[in-house]
């Protein structure tokens, strides 16, 4: 789609798009380049100069057990926000959605948790579980049950994983109540008429008809637990124990910044690269085709 | 499911449907009132769980500590740091998108596709990826602890640019010709015409983008290494120290409720703007 009538100005367009490009270029642009052009250097002990190694460092990542753990971690991580906070989603949206007048009161008080910073986020769940002074920590051991997330690698990843999900219930109920209230009811009246029973109309007709809304959140989520989540990280398990809860954009701080292995850092950040786009260009060439609302 | 009639629920299936409802809501709500009752009492209320789930009476000693003294930095001013943070990317996202997107929508220049990819390019790169290497750019420009060095490396980002875009197109064309007609150059029609069409739409960005900038995190954790330039979001980090008897846990609740509420009154009271700006980013 193009513009029909247009202005006649040579310098003026590259005046307004200076601002964008020039910061663009400094802080996107270059960087970038540099994280290619890091990757394929060692820097030597005493960090006085860099021996040039090509693939070298991406060669080393791809057999370095703890990189592919972090990767695995990573896909575990992702995969269980994904699903729980898209199906708890999912499940107060449809009960949303049937009670008509109220979905809106609803909606108002399950909205906010979208706007809390995922660093407090992970400063509430990490008091709520504390060892020694959690009250959910406490009841469990009433219970009989020892939790230490400090401790346990299991119950770290369970700990990180709640706490991302329930930033992003209500970013889920909010996509998911606007396509269930976007199915015409005539279709939901005719299949009652046909005498099909809720859970069969559920089934047959909402769940279809909301698989665009689906899978485009399935691509939102996966991109908020791979990169919007090292808060989270960061304020509860600092990736441990043992490296339990290291995701990728955990490690690439961890290693650059802590560790100051700024080429496998470096390295780190173009494999992320490639990860983003990749997602990037599913989701555009997905959204092309999206049901609009 | 929604409609009326033969679909409609009611008896004591609507009641249950409350029901659940409801208790999803407590649990949705449930850790941030635990942190409003530890902001209200005692530390040795806090470290003899369990925790009452009655709010106590050190709300105004907690809160005046939390915003006079803090821990390593007084809350007040991590919280003028986030503002200013917040507002500089939010303001500045929303200029120089309004700018590009006009460039790009109703001129016709040399290289403009090339922009426009470039511009692209950056929806692919968030700042969580390429740390290291913008880190030691803004250290080069010696922008470390300062405002610029906190909002200028987020303030580049395709999204807003794509909505204005997006938008521009849908404006008609007898307007430019009218406004052409009248003798209005660009910079008037940008002025006089297109921005205040605009309206709902940088109101709806303006939401979307200060709970970003708010509550980023790992920039500012880098970017300042001066406690005085810390912002609330990464600074409440620092208050919680590894011996739970250390942190000044009724201090720390304090600052977290204070640490949610701007982005979390602006989502409440903009309810509809959010949504819209939601929606509309995510096309």
């Amino acid at each position: 789609m193009q513009k029909r009538v247009i202005f006649q100005n040579k310098g003026l367009p590259y005046l307004l798009l200076l601002p964008q490009l020039v910061i663009t270029a400094l802080f996107f642009l270059w960087p970038a380049g540099q994280a290619i052009y890091q990757s394929a250097f060692i820097p030597d002990p005493f960090g006085l100069k860099s021996q040039f190694v090509g693939l070298g460092n991406f060669e080393f990542l791809l057999g370095d057990r703890y990189y592919l753990e972090s990767f695995r971690t990573t896909a575990v991580f992702s995969l269980l926000v994904a699903a729980v906070s898209m199906g708890l989603a999912l499940l107060m949206a449809v009960l949303a959605d049937r009670v008509i007048k109220a979905a809106m009161v609803y909606r108002t008080l399950l909205i906010w948790p979208y706007a809390v910073a995922p660093a407090i986020a992970g400063v509430l769940w990490l008091f709520l579980f504390n060892p020694s002074i959690g009250l959910v920590a406490y009841y469990l051991k009433q219970m009989g049950y020892d939790w230490n997330h400090v401790l346990n690698g299991d119950e770290a990843m369970a700990l990180v994983v709640v706490a991302a999900s329930w930033k992003q219930i209500s970013y889920n109920f909010l996509f998911f109540l606007a396509g269930l209230q976007a199915i015409p009811r005539s279709l939901l009246e005719a299949a009652a008429i046909d005498g099909a029973g809720a859970w069969r109309r559920f089934w047959t007709i909402v769940f279809p008809l909301l698989s665009p809304t689906t899978f485009f959140l399935l691509v939102v989520n996966l991109v908020y637990a791979f990169f919007d989540t090292f808060g989270i990280i960061h304020t509860v398990t600092a990736g441990g124990p043992e490296r339990s809860t290291m995701i990728l954009v955990y490690k690439v701080f961890a290693d650059g910044f802590v560790g100051q292995d700024l080429g496998s850092s470096a390295a780190q950040s173009v494999i992320l690269l490639l990860v983003v786009g990749l997602l990037t260009v599913v989701q555009f060439r997905f959204i092309e085709r999206r049901v609009h609302y | 499911m929604n409609g009326a009639g033969m679909v409609e629920k009611r008896g004591w299936g609507l009641w249950l449907t409350h029901v659940l409802l409801l208790l999803g809501v407590a649990l949705v709500c449930f850790p941030i009132y635990v942190t409003l009752v530890a902001s209200t009492v005692t530390q040795q209320d806090i470290v003899q769980p369990p925790l009452p789930l009655i709010p106590g009476s050190h709300a105004i000693e907690n809160y005046s500590k939390a915003l006079w003294s803090g821990v390593n930095t007084p809350v007040w001013r991590m919280l003028m740091n986030s503002t200013v943070m917040a507002l500089g990317i939010t303001v500045g996202k929303i200029i120089i998108s309004l700018l590009s997107a006009y460039a790009i929508v109703y001129f016709r220049f040399p290289g403009r596709s090339f922009c426009f990819w470039t511009i692209f390019l950056t929806l692919m790169l968030p700042v969580e990826v390429r740390i290291v290497p913008t880190y030691e750019v803004v250290a080069g420009f010696g922008l470390l602890n300062s405002y610029a060095g906190l909002t200028l490396p987020l303030i580049a980002s395709a999204t807003a640019t794509f909505l204005f875009r997006q938008f521009f197109m849908t404006v008609p064309d007898e307007l430019v010709e009218a406004a052409r007609i009248d003798g209005a150059g660009p910079v008037r029609f940008f002025f006089d015409v297109l921005l205040p069409l605009s309206r709902t739409n940088i109101a709806a960005l303006f939401v979307i983008l200060f709970i970003y900038g708010w509550n980023q995190y790992l920039w500012p954790l880098l970017v300042t290494t001066d406690p005085a330039m810390n912002t609330i979001v990464m600074g409440i980090k620092q208050m919680i120290s590894s011996g739970d008897d250390w942190t000044e846990w009724p201090v720390v609740m304090a600052t977290a409720i204070l640490a949610m509420l701007p982005p979390v009154a602006v989502v409440v009271f903009m309810q509809r703007l959010f949504v819209k700006g939601l929606v509309e980013t995510e096309k």
